[in-house]
């Protein structure tokens, strides 16, 4: 079974949850920006939540299964349509061979995550089949996607076999499930995030003035933002005095302040160590509001402690759980 | 030495405030002891020149531990894990060598470097072949070393104009620092030459050709032999 690629969209790679042990190689740990749609996604459908999945941006790309396929789409909604069939994203569709698969444009969020039944089938590269741009490895060749792209899928589970059998019932078109993953556990896309920072080394480092700018005001994501990081457009921030650091071991969420004053949030393809002054981090459970940003889209930061931080990390990863285990009980 | 929360879901351990080979034996010593008995939820370590990342999934950590702050319980679990750390012993280090063809058209910088610091190119390649270099850590780019032991009279300031492709297997100088890229990648350092070896490659095990305390010696090379060197590894 294989996809084929017919218009490759903006920006549309392989990805998976990264590779992990390697960064004291240098090696980056890369995988979904948004890590949650991608995992539900997965879910929705009976994959591994560790399965590969198209990252897509933005503008989507068109594309045509070679037999009937179950998929799901997480994160962003991107105007999908099966055929005609709209398809929004968090709800999992039975979906015939030789339906093409467009994408009408951005209604809400940056990365949207198709999710297919057996998961897309490049081989891994250094454990996983997260596509490193910068580095041409892992994913679908090293690359993002091209017109004329033939992309292995592998075996369905059990699991997806039944919920595809389920949804497609007598129907030979498009079936959209009518159940779908709850909004409770749904990352939201919003144009205008709140997102939590937790302290960091030299938080107590900036200036009054720049403290108050930092949880105060609303950065705009600069066009100068990718996978690496994402650069804030707002007002400067400076530090009391200038600090000279070794580099270091940095983390996804991880928010710098190089020496022009703009600070740069980490992102999934971030490089393993960084030497600028670390004046925050993102808690794991906004990165998905954060990595949803489009350019021009606004962010404010609120303080959260690390005690919070982790009771709302457990909280959703018990809540995520309980989908998994959800969907499996209702696809006996 | 002293740990701290980076983030939720990883810590840093601080083990000084400089370069210098006690720290290094140091960080080598706590990285080696956590890969050996990584602690629980522990996922990976990142060393690098005076501290080690220990990056850790909190949830992993409630399930084996399920009243207490996960943070709390991972810099716990790691202060007992490295409360006896000496130094690694002085050990024999892996001396690498990288052959490089300095100048030409594979050093397009080496003509201005050894102008900086009024020497012959030829001086230059002399000093800079004839260093004895350890690898403090590995970082910024897949298999990038960072070299320690560059000659002072080398130090030369990175460009004012940052390359947009820096060709993979570049040997510059940035600053104080010498190093090779080991992917085509942008760059503001000064390229003094290229080397056929692939400092990083994918499909190899392990990928990155050096680690943190190997030594590295830089020997000249002919353009003839980088051709035949490159032609060799294909």
């Amino acid at each position: 079974m294989s996809i084929r690629v017919e218009q490759p969209g903006m920006l549309t790679t392989v990805q998976d949850l990264g590779r992990h042990g390697l960064q004291a190689q240098g090696v980056p740990v890369g995988g979904a920006m948004d890590t949650v749609a991608h995992r539900i996604a997965n879910v929705l459908i009976g994959n591994d939540e560790a399965a590969a999945t198209l990252e897509i941006t933005l503008l989507g790309p068109s594309l045509t299964f070679a037999s009937d396929v179950v998929i799901a789409l997480g994160g962003a909604d991107l105007g999908a349509r099966a055929g005609s069939v709209e398809l929004s994203p968090w709800r999992p569709a039975y979906v015939p061979a030789g339906t093409r698969l467009g994408f009408t444009g951005s209604r809400a969020g940056c990365r949207a995550y198709l999710a297919i039944a057996g998961g897309i089938d490049v081989p891994a590269v250094l454990g996983s089949r997260s596509t490193f741009l910068r580095g041409s490895f892992g994913g679908f060749r090293g690359r993002a996607l091209e017109r004329g792209d033939e992309l292995p899928v592998g075996e369905p589970s059990a699991l997806a076999r039944r919920i595809g059998e389920r949804l497609r019932g007598h129907s030979a078109s498009v079936a959209v499930a009518h159940w779908s993953a709850s909004p409770l556990i749904r990352p939201s896309c919003s144009s205008r995030a709140v997102v939590h920072l937790l302290s960091d080394a030299h938080t107590s480092h900036l200036t009054e003035a720049a403290r108050e700018h930092l949880f105060g005001s609303e950065y705009r994501i600069a066009s100068a933002s990718d996978r690496m990081g994402f650069r804030l457009d707002g007002p400067p921030l400076e530090l009391v005095a200038p600090v000279d650091l070794l580099s270091e071991g940095v983390a996804f969420g991880t928010v710098q302040l190089p020496p022009g004053g703009v600070p740069i949030v980490l992102m999934a393809d971030r490089q393993t160590t960084g030497g600028y002054p670390r004046i925050g981090c993102v808690a794991t459970v906004d990165l998905p509001l954060v990595a949803q940003l489009r350019p021009g889209d606004r962010l404010r930061f609120r303080p959260i402690s690390l005690h919070e931080a982790q009771a709302m990390y457990l909280d959703r990863e018990r809540d995520l759980a309980q989908a998994r285990i959800g969907v499996a009980l209702a696809h006996p | 030495m002293h740990i701290a929360p980076l983030g939720d879901a990883a810590v840093v351990i601080t083990v000084g405030a400089e370069v210098n080979e006690h720290t290094h034996r140091l960080v080598g010593a706590i990285h080696e002891r956590l890969e050996r008995a990584p602690v629980a939820g522990q996922i990976e370590c990142v060393p690098a020149f005076a501290s080690v990342v220990v990056h850790y999934d909190p949830a992993r950590v409630a399930r084996t531990h399920p009243r207490g702050l996960p943070s709390d319980i991972v810099t716990a679990a790691i202060e007992r894990m490295i409360a006896d750390i000496r130094e690694r012993p002085v050990r024999a280090r892996r001396t690498v060598e990288i052959p490089v063809c300095y100048g030409g058209q594979f050093g397009p910088d080496l003509d201005e470097v050894a102008r900086a610091h009024d020497l012959a190119p030829a001086q230059v390649v002399e000093e800079h072949a004839s260093g004895e270099y350890i690898v403090y850590m590995i970082g910024f780019l897949p298999g990038f070393p960072y070299l320690g032991g560059l000659s002072p009279r080398l130090a030369t300031p990175r460009r004012d104009t940052p390359r947009a492709i820096v060709p993979a297997g570049s040997v510059g100088i940035g600053g104080s620092q010498t190093g090779v890229y080991p992917l085509d990648s942008p760059g503001g350092w000064h390229i003094i030459g290229r080397t056929p070896l692939a400092l990083f490659s994918p499909h190899r095990q392990p990928p990155a050709l050096l680690q943190a305390d190997d030594a590295v010696r830089f020997r000249p090379i002919s353009v003839e032999e980088l051709e035949r060197l490159r032609a060799d590894a294909e």
